[in-house]
């Protein structure tokens, strides 16, 4: 459970308490429309590289249903135009924005502040 | 016994509640069964307002006592309970598990328990639930005897079972068959004890039983009827058992199942009514003969009768509940019995009055022998309605039968048509529309038809998934799921919503549409498709349906477009338990040369693989971390290995048996062909998987009528037979034409498949495809054999065209370095996976358990 605590003190409540900005990986390395996951820390945290939308997302990797570090290797898609990954293995749905559970009654899961900058993809933590 | 601090807690007890009393009303739940949590449940969705305090006997919270035996096959304890500790705790439910309550004082209206504490109540709820009735033998006592009701005693079965060879149930009813199926689960030779001539006495009939027991010595259980044990025979441990017809049957250990009795002791100590066979007497409100004591579930009788089943403690939870907080618009008048046998993999269900006890009607029976199925229904005398029957063999019209009973709905003109022949497309469901609102289509959390349509009606709800969240039907035991979803589909085409099979919210076409248009307009990527035909961004229902199409009908390889393919056919490996990847190889028809042998072993020895023989005879080796997938396929290659497709909605495997080359009763060689057959459909994508088998005689070693398509050797040439599944529901191929010659054989499959890839819904098996094409196998044979459409050369030439397509996705990797880019776990660093685990298990790896081990390692 430890690493649920710790993916909450790392995740920050607003642009403001942003006090790492992590140098993940060039933006090329990931594939358009699909995920990777970064290693940070103890952490794993899933980014997603939404190109038909021209966005980008990170969240944890660990899937809360039943703990398995998954989500970066999920499909994305949209449910009414919210952003969302389903994970691999039973299809359990999250929104990419808030990070809350779509289709199920599993915790909310931590999403992350994300940005660009010289081809760069950027992590924000709070620590 | 008592000690001065227990006294002194008791004090302060009183004290602090004396106080709090003002405020709250406590009511106190005795017994933390599956109705006292259930009861929990609702108060607390209920209200706020009270405070509930929990005394439960057993060491851990409620767990599920129907689903007990899915602790044999796996199942850890934590997986069955009703909900964590922790919920109780976040609802403000004081639960004190291994406590049992001793006595209750009703003028003091204080309980007692067996370690001494003492608490009041406001309220007292009985959900003490019942014990395994063991007769009174000579040599119950002895060591190897059992009951099935609590995870104690099934840990103590299991314990016991390591060391010996066969058991013994005590009781040939419901529960003493699933306890059976259980003893055949632990590998020991079963055998059913009945006192009653049949099985199941008070479910079915003589008839029934025999089929049922039939059956039952299939899967290798040993029955006795019409047997009266007289002595449990041994010294210290249990040896067998003496009967009075003067036989003996000699086992190893026994299991008791020979009914019920309620809980009432508690009750029956402290003066409430209690009935002359046992039982907490209660009236309409669920209230005892004491107005502040309630009791619901297994302990209690209602109209003379003690309902051993979950559904009937719910609904007097509810009562109780509705009595407590004043709402009262709900009262216990009883409830039907029907059921339907669980677990032992061999549809039996009873509804109703299933032998015209009650209410003098006509019975109607088909009797279907060879295929082990038999049907009775009761007609009440005029002919117009269901009063009750027996399916075995096949219950799929249960839940129909049950609500065509319950709600006394009108029967058809030749009610003999609802058993005799399989029922028409399109009638289940003008059954449903009969059906009144209140209807309860979902037992276990006793939802109505009506709520489903009010649902869709006033809340717009308009998925499966939707229902299931807001009513919660379907979450229990999940019998229900099909009625339920057809009528959701009724309700929406009855708001004149045209209910067309679409992808999904992304696509508002039927997969069988996408086909055409992704064929004509020449579309060879997702999001052309998606932006030419699609809204919005796509999801994991259609990009993986899409990615199928465009393979089934390009056939280029799909690692062109990782990104929208699941998980499996993105790594091209299945994903498993803990994240690793399983490596299966193709081993066409079974057949292996010893060099082939020796590289696996290499190969899974060198990576620490588990391997494992798998049932479509060939080898899986699981637990390759996802960075070593390219290294291991590069090993595989080199040493003329293919993918096997496991991954893949694609064809699986052609199982073969030996043949006339080595059998003396082939007739053909069926090696040959099942290898030449695997050759040619390797690769081919499909909306499900596709599996096959070529039978060298009719004695069918191969089993290929249970495949979506099945060729079996005769004298003259070959038969083929389509459409067959195992899985959940396993359904006989039919056969098609018989002997054929080896190409007419081959052309008609490749017509029978491509018709399938064109035409079926997405994730649907050929039998289920069959199933609901209209016209059945009869037109099937029409469009495949007779070429009624004249699109059969066209098929052909479809089908050939892929198989020339065919390429190696894994050689593609494996000669491609930017395709094995992704075969990393993180994108920044080289590092691997540090939360895998794996435990030791007979010698190989295996991944740790779901939960509870795996979660102990994040901590
Ligand atoms: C390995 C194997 C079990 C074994 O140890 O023997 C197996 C393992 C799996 N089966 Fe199976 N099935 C295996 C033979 C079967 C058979 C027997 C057979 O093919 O003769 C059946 C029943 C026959 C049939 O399909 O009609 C079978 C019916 C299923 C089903 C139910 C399909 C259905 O129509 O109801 C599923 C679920 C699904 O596909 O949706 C399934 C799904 C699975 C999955 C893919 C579940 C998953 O997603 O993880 C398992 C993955 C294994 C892996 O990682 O490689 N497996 N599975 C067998 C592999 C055969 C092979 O060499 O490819
Ligand atoms: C193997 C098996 C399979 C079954 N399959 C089905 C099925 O398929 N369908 C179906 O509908 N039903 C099935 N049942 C029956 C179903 O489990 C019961 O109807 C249901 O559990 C009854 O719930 P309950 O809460 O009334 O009693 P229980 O679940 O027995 O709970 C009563 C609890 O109260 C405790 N208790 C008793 N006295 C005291 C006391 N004085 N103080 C404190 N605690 C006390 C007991 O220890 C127990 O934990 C099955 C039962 C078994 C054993
Ligand atoms: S899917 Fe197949 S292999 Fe997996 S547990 Fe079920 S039956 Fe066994
Ligand atoms: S582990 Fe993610 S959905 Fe089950």
């Amino acid at each position: 459970m430890e690493l649920l605590n710790e993916l909450k003190m790392h995740s920050v409540s607003s642009t403001d308490n942003i006090n790492v900005w992590f140098k993940a990986a060039r933006t090329t390395d990931f594939p358009e429309n699909g995920g990777a996951c970064v290693k940070y820390k103890g952490l794993q945290i899933a980014v997603f590289n939404f190109s038909r939308r021209g966005e980008w997302y990170a969240c944890q990797n660990l899937c809360p249903h039943k703990m398995q570090m998954a989500l970066s290797r999920g499909l994305i898609g949209s449910h009414n135009n919210e952003p969302k990954v389903a994970c691999p293995f039973h299809k359990k749905t999250f929104s990419l924005q808030t990070g809350e559970c779509l289709n199920a009654e599993e915790e909310k899961i931590a999403v992350f502040p994300v940005k660009i900058e010289d081809g760069f993809l950027y992590i924000g933590f709070a620590r | 016994m008592f000690n001065t601090a227990v006294t002194a807690y008791n004090y302060l007890i009183n004290e602090v509640l004396v106080l709090k009393s003002f405020a709250m009303k406590r009511i106190i739940v005795v017994g933390n069964g599956m109705v006292g949590y259930k009861f929990c449940e609702k108060l607390t969705a209920h209200s706020k307002e009270y405070n509930i305090i929990v005394y439960g006997e057993e060491p851990r919270p409620a767990y599920d006592r129907v689903h007990l035996s899915a602790f044999f096959s796996g199942s850890a304890a934590d997986d069955l309970l009703m909900a964590p500790r922790s919920w109780y705790e976040e609802n403000d439910i004081a639960l004190h598990t291994g406590e049992l309550v001793t006595e209750i004082n009703r003028v003091e209206k204080t309980i007692l328990t067996h370690s001494g504490k003492k608490d009041h109540y406001d309220y007292l709820i009985l959900a003490t639930g019942s014990s395994a009735f063991v007769p009174k033998l000579d040599g119950v006592e002895r060591n190897g005897v059992f009951v099935y009701r609590t995870i104690e005693d099934l840990n103590q079965i299991k314990e016991y079972a390591s060391g010996i060879s066969s058991a013994a149930v005590m009781g040939g009813g419901l529960l003493g068959l699933e306890a059976a199926k259980a003893m055949i689960d632990l590998n020991l030779e079963t055998h059913v004890v009945e006192f009653a001539q049949r099985l199941m006495p008070r479910q079915i009939d003589d008839a029934g039983s025999s089929i049922l027991m039939h059956k039952l010595t299939g899967l290798g259980i040993t029955i006795h009827t019409n047997k009266a044990t007289t002595k449990i025979e041994g010294n210290g441990k249990l040896e067998g058992l003496a009967f009075a017809d003067g036989t003996f049957l000699k086992v190893d250990m026994l299991v008791i199942s020979a009914g019920i009795r309620p809980r009432d002791e508690l009750a029956k100590a402290s003066g409430l009514n209690v009935h002359a066979r046992g039982g907490i007497v209660i009236n309409e409100y669920t209230r005892t003969s004491d107005e502040f004591i309630y009791a619901i579930g297994e302990s209690a009788v209602f109209n003379n009768m003690v309902y051993g089943l979950v559904a009937p403690g719910y609904e007097m939870a509810e009562v109780a509940v509705q009595q407590i907080t004043g709402e009262r618009d709900k009262t216990f008048a009883g409830f039907d019995m029907s059921t339907k046998l669980k677990l032992i993999g061999i549809d039996v269900g009873s509804f109703g009055d299933p032998f015209c006890e009650i209410t003098a009607g006509v019975p109607i029976i088909m009797q279907d022998r060879r295929n082990g199925v038999y049907k009775r229904i009761n007609i009440s005398e005029d002919g117009k309605h269901l009063l009750g029957g027996i399916l075995i063999g096949d219950a799929s019209q249960y839940n129909l039968f049950h609500q065509m009973v319950v709600n006394k709905m009108p029967l058809p003109a030749q009610p003999e048509m609802l058993i005799f022949g399989s029922p028409r497309k399109g009638e289940e469901g003008a059954g449903l529309k009969d059906l009144p609102d209140s209807a309860q289509i979902c037992a276990c959390e006793n939802v109505s038809k009506g709520d489903i349509a009010c649902q869709v009606r006033d809340k717009m709800v308009t998925t499966l998934e939707g229902i299931k969240k807001s009513t919660k039907a379907c979450t229990g035991c999940g019998g229900c799921t099909p009625m339920v979803n057809d009528i959701l589909k009724l309700t929406l085409e009855s708001l004149g919503h045209k209910v067309k099979k679409t992808l999904c919210q992304h696509f508002d076409y039927s997969r069988q549409e996408l086909f055409d248009l992704i064929k004509i307009k020449e579309l060879k990527t997702y999001d052309a498709v998606l932006d030419l035909h699609g809204i919005g961004d796509g999801c994991e229902v259609c990009k993986p349906a899409v990615a199928s199409l465009l393979a089934s009908i390009w056939n280029e390889p799909i690692v062109s477009q990782p990104v929208i393919q699941d998980t499996n056919d993105r790594f091209l490996a299945n994903i498993q338990k803990g994240g690793t990847y399983s490596v299966v190889p193709r081993i066409a028809g079974g057949e292996i040369t010893p060099e082939k042998l020796i590289v696996i072993g290499r190969v899974a020895k060198r990576f620490n693989l588990y391997t494992k023989i798998t049932g479509g005879q060939r080898i899986d080796m699981f637990g390759a971390r996802m960075d070593q997938l390219p290294e291991i396929w590069e090993m595989l290659i080199d040493a003329g290995f293919e993918s096997g497709h496991a991954y893949g909605k694609s064809l699986r495997t052609i199982k073969s048996c030996v043949g006339s080359t080595w059998c003396r009763f082939g007739v053909q060689d069926s090696v040959a062909y099942a290898i030449f057959i695997e050759n040619r459909y390797k690769g081919i994508r499909s909306p499900h998987k596709l599996k096959g088998a070529v039978s060298g005689c009719i004695r069918e070693c191969a089993e290929a009528q249970s495949k979506d398509f099945g060729i079996i050797a005769t004298e003259k040439g070959w038969n083929l037979y389509v459409g067959g599944n195992g899985g959940s529901r396993p359904q006989h191929a039919k056969l098609l034409v018989n002997d054929v010659d080896m190409d007419t054989c081959t052309k008609l499959i490749d017509r029978f498949l491509m018709f399938y890839i064109r035409t079926a819904d997405p994730l649907t098996r050929t039998a289920t495809w069959l199933n609901k094409m209209e016209g059945g196998l009869e037109y099937l044979r029409d469009v495949i054999v007779n070429d009624s459409l004249g699109i059969a050369q066209q098929l052909e030439n479809e089908m050939e065209e892929i198989i020339q397509n065919y390429e190696c996705e894994w050689k593609k990797v494996v000669d491609n370095p930017e395709l094995q880019q992704q075969y990393k776990h993180f994108i920044n660093s080289e590092e691997i996976d540090s939360t895998l685990s794996f435990v030791e298990t007979r010698g190989q790896k295996a991944p740790s358990d779901w939960n509870p081990i795996r979660q102990n390692k994040l901590k």
